[in-house]
């Protein structure tokens, strides 16, 4: 068996860390939906930052200051026209995707959401996005509804016309489920949520870095992603939001940076975006990103999809003639999956499952993924999950299900 | 079928021996405990029961001891988790059932100490007896909450 997709690309060589052994075999790497591998490209950008432009950005009135802030603001513009945001300046760079939901669920939701209102998520999000809606809507005395599922993983059609009503304030949705892979349909949400007066905020962290987003085509309030997830280095991350309520909300942290003028007993805050940009920011990581858009780009979201995508059809027989396998969101009929699995091994705690595969080089993710109301929906208190990008081969998949094969036979079960 | 054999404690299960390291983890011992529901019930007359978890991976027992006049007349647990946590939590109500409240304790510490590698030598370690078994969880920092969750659990409980 070859090891490569037909006509595709061998850009393992261009990520370091796919180069290494892991227990003396060359390292398989299955956890891209936790956090994925960086290509020379975007650490080169790294290091020459730091190695050659930095100072404080916005600050120093000299030349090295100068180029950190051209880095920095040359990113935010990047990050503009890859996700389609109308103006820059909708652009708030943060330290990753569940700081940006904070900052919304802080600024936005603790002024616009009261006792009796209601805040609409699905039973799939990730604890960042549900955990500080959960918290807003205790503290301020609102509802926190669920979208549930249909029994293919896929949100219930019915829940999303019938929780989203005349009383919700806040929709929150991500695009693509971390445990389930699933594509949500978050633009027919985004219109659903408009027709009620309600505004609609999108996580994006698993669908930024594998398929192509257009922010103003779903017609997303707010839109958030992480971009240590898309190749980029961890600490910096993105928050969108339409200018008319970016300029409506209050700061979420303040200090340095964020303000036009201080008195001793009040505060001119700085327009958009620095308003939200309070504290010396990440300049590195934004250099780091703006490489990773452009060598994503450079790679194309057609190849992504197309890799994951026979990935996914190469693996998913293979598991589903191993009986001892259970697979959840793998039954879609809608031709939304993505690159996640996530499956159990019978009789096996995932988490002995993910040792015995990574003694054999083969790195995979197990828990509850962030995700414990999903799994208790699910009836189960844990689950392993592979999570394949466009540097992954049908190698690794042989790799994994050779090594998922034995996972049994070490805790003295039969095959 | 558990006995204190501890020349098995280091044998590994038949056909492991490709996978690195694996065989040191997962002994016969380790995994016939970790099948093992015979302290895995509810007493009819607990003193004390203690929940112990591990939020990070969901690992959740609750330890339930009779304890009458300072000895530990019988123990038993009921939860889920890992291969690791449930062998530990089996193997440590072996070890403890019977045993005054003060040398549960000492076991326990003595335990923790074998875990975080602070004491390696095999003669002041024999009174763990099978929890022996353990020790090279040691040696994996992923894995060292799962091995410590029910000693831990029985240290908060008495």
């Amino acid at each position: 068996m070859s090891d490569k997709i037909t006509g595709t690309k061998d850009y393992k060589k261009e990520f370091p860390l796919l180069q290494q052994k892991m227990h003396d075999r060359q390292i398989v790497y299955l956890d891209n939906g936790a956090t994925t591998q960086k290509p020379e490209s975007v650490i080169h950008a790294m290091c020459s930052y730091y190695g050659g432009c930095n100072a404080n950005p916005h600050r120093g009135a000299y030349e090295l200051s100068v180029r950190a802030t051209d880095i920095y603001e040359n990113a935010r513009e990047r990050v503009r026209r890859f996700i389609n945001a109308k103006h820059s300046h909708e652009i708030i760079f943060t330290k990753n995707a569940t700081e940006s939901l904070n900052l919304i669920a802080y600024s936005y939701g603790m002024s616009n959401i009261g006792a009796g209102d209601e805040v609409v998520i699905a039973i799939s999000e990730h604890h960042s996005n549900l955990v500080p809606w959960q918290q807003i809507c205790r503290q301020k005395g609102a509802v926190l509804k669920y979208i549930y599922l249909e029994e293919d993983g896929n949100l219930s059609q019915e829940d999303i016309e019938a929780k989203i009503t005349d009383r919700t304030k806040l929709v929150a949705v991500a695009q693509v489920s971390n445990v389930l892979g699933l594509v949500n349909p978050v633009k027919e949400i985004a219109a659903r949520a408009h027709s009620v007066g309600a505004v609609m905020v999108v996580d994006g962290s698993q669908s930024v870095p594998h398929i192509r987003v257009d922010v103003q085509d779903m017609d997303a309030d707010f839109f958030v992603f992480s971009g240590h997830k898309m190749l980029s280095p961890m600490g910096i991350g993105v928050l969108y939001g339409k200018e008319a309520l970016l300029n409506e909300m209050p700061p979420f942290l303040m200090g340095g940076d964020m303000i036009d003028y201080v008195e001793e007993q009040e505060t001119e805050f700085a327009p958009l975006p620095a308003k939200f940009e309070a504290g010396t920011q990440n300049v590195g990581g934004a250099a780091g990103l703006t490489a990773a858009i452009d060598y994503l780009e450079k790679v194309g979201f057609d190849y992504v999809e197309k890799v994951e995508r026979e990935l996914l059809a190469y693996a998913l027989p293979k598991l589903k003639a191993m009986p001892y396998i259970e697979l959840y969101g793998c039954d879609s009929t809608r031709d939304n999956k993505t690159g996640i699995i996530t499956f159990n091994v019978k009789d096996v705690h995932p988490h002995d499952v993910a040792t015995i595969l990574d003694a054999q080089g083969v790195a995979i993710r197990a828990g509850h993924h962030c995700a414990q109301p999903l799994m208790k929906y699910l009836g189960q208190n844990a689950t392993c999950r592979a999570s394949f990008y466009f540097y992954n081969t049908r190698e690794d998949v042989d790799r994994w299900l050779e090594s998922l094969s034995k996972v049994r036979g070490v805790l003295g079960y039969a095959e | 079928m558990l006995n204190n054999n501890h020349a098995d404690n280091h044998a590994g299960l038949g056909g492991l021996s490709g996978i690195g390291g694996l065989d040191s983890i997962y002994t016969e011992l380790i995994a016939e405990h970790s099948r093992s529901v015979e302290n895995k019930h509810h007493l009819s007359f607990p003193t004390v029961t203690q929940k112990g978890r591990n939020p990070s991976c969901g690992d959740e027992i609750t330890l339930e001891l009779q304890v009458e006049d300072g000895i530990i007349k019988d123990a038993a647990f009921t939860g889920v988790g890992c291969a690791i946590s449930q062998a530990s939590t089996s193997i440590m109500i072996d070890l403890i059932k019977g045993e005054k409240v003060e040398e549960a304790h000492r076991l326990a510490d003595l335990f923790l100490q074998m875990i975080k590698g602070e004491i390696t030598d095999d003669d002041e370690l024999e009174d763990l007896d099978e929890a022996l078994a353990l020790k090279n969880i040691s040696h994996m920092p992923a894995r060292v909450k799962c091995a410590v969750l029910s000693w831990r659990t029985l240290l908060e409980s008495i």
